[in-house]
């Protein structure tokens, strides 16, 4: 049961704290979120300097990058995902443990930016596994990262401990494994994940035509 | 200063009958190119290597080139048959027609050539060397120049990659950049993507028009 804000003040003011188990909870997971120690194109420049001395992600409690999936809670995707690497990377999320995020960083990580029309750039990160928090740029500077990744405690913060909207790691129905795409003879097997990209796409109205 | 010109006249007089042409460059920078016959390759780049002294090789890249077709008009004089005041003869008559001729695409491996040894005051001028498939479809091979530049290997694999050029004396002839189950050669001319236009937010020229086909034909699919 939360409790109301401005009681919380008062009895505050009177030196007495007063918390629930699901803010404290919550405020333990979002302080201390490990991201992997992965990069895969230019936008891993600017996580690196993310995280040194001038921008110091470690004030958030996230400068623990960890060389391996089994420990880490973050997957950055920082560049473009090509299409032979995306099966790596759904792999390495499947190796992560709960609960995990991912933040898809850039242009090319989001929708596969300049490389789009490309043969050999996924269209995309969220085709094959949930994404969290989307940043566009290209390279998004290492303040919107930052931005990104307040987003994102804000996001953990905000999560009840029942009910549906509950994290993954405390419902056991949730689906943890995610399938690895396999390489295709033209294109990825299958070249998207409909659960986690559903149809029907997203519509976008028709632009207008001129004179119309 | 040797330019390519000067270049085959020294190669043609030490390899006589060597099949070498010079592929002229029409624009101000006029850096013509060798284009040289599959099975003279090989000891072309020996003789370029060791004698001319371009030691390294900075890129290698390919070029698809599709079928070409010309249209001219000919003319032609040929002997008929004619009724001239009401008696048969034979008469010159001449008649335009529209030739037209098809010249065969094919697939080119281009090699660009410099030398280190000279050292800044080079002599050599960069050397672009280019060797031509028979057809861009069953016969694309062309003998690997990696055994003459090392630095070539992994360009060829690329181009192998990319292409489709078989080059024969390649020690490690494997796909560079895509994955091993792919069989398209995605920088064809004639490689079709995949369809996967079921989402874009903002789509312009080509993309447009793929997007408007992916729908068209997802409305077709749902209509039946």
């Amino acid at each position: 049961m939360a409790v109301e804000s401005n009681l919380k003040i008062e009895l505050g003011k009177q030196g007495v704290f007063v918390t629930t188990l699901n803010e404290l909870y919550n405020w333990g997971r979002r302080n201390s979120v490990w991201p992997m120690q992965f990069g895969l194109a230019c936008c891993a420049i600017e996580m690196i300097a993310t995280t040194m001395a001038r921008y110091d992600l470690a004030r958030f409690g996230a400068e623990v990058f960890r060389p391996s999936p089994r420990q880490a809670d973050l997957m950055i995707i920082s560049g473009t995902v090509t299409k032979k690497m995306a099966p790596q990377v759904v792999r390495l999320y499947n190796q992560m443990a709960e609960p995990r995020y991912v933040i898809a960083m850039g242009a090319c990580a989001i929708s596969g930016g300049p490389f789009k029309q490309g043969y050999n750039v996924l269209k995309g990160i969220d085709r094959y596994i949930p994404v969290d928090v989307h940043i566009p740029g290209c390279p998004p500077r290492p303040e919107a990262l930052i931005h990104a990744f307040m987003t994102l405690q804000k996001k953990i913060a905000a999560q009840p401990l029942t009910g549906e909207e509950r994290p993954r790691h405390l419902d056991a129905s949730a689906q943890g494994e995610f399938p690895v795409p396999e390489p295709g003879a033209h294109d990825l097997e299958p070249p998207v994940n409909r659960l986690v990209w559903p149809l029907p796409a997203p519509t976008v109205a028709a632009p207008a035509k001129e004179g119309a | 200063m040797k330019s390519a010109a000067e270049l085959l006249d020294e190669l043609q007089g030490a390899m006589p009958g060597v099949k070498l042409a010079l592929a002229t460059n029409p624009s101000p920078s006029a850096q013509h190119s060798l284009v040289v016959a599959a099975e003279d390759a090989l000891r072309v780049a020996v003789y370029l290597r060791d004698v001319a002294g371009y030691d390294y090789c900075s890129n290698a890249t390919g070029v698809d080139w599709l079928d070409k077709e010309t249209t001219e008009k000919v003319k032609t004089t040929r002997r008929v048959k004619k009724e001239v005041d009401g008696v048969e003869q034979e008469v010159d008559e001449t008649v335009e027609e529209t030739v037209k001729r098809v010249e065969p695409g094919c697939l080119e491996a281009v090699y660009h050539l410099y030398s280190m040894r000279q050292g800044p005051h080079d002599p050599h001028p960069p050397l672009v060397l280019r060797m031509r498939t028979a057809n861009r479809t069953d016969r694309v091979e062309l003998p690997s120049l990696s055994p003459v530049w090392r630095a070539a290997e992994f360009q060829e694999r690329e181009i192998f990659d990319l292409y489709g050029i078989v080059f024969k004396g390649h020690r490690d002839l494997r796909r560079l950049l895509m994955w091993d189950e792919f069989e398209d050669h995605p920088m064809r001319r004639d490689y079709v993507d995949p369809d996967d236009f079921e989402y874009e937010p903002t789509p312009h020229d080509e993309v447009l028009k793929r997007a408007e086909e992916h729908r068209a034909k997802l409305a077709a699919e749902g209509a039946r």
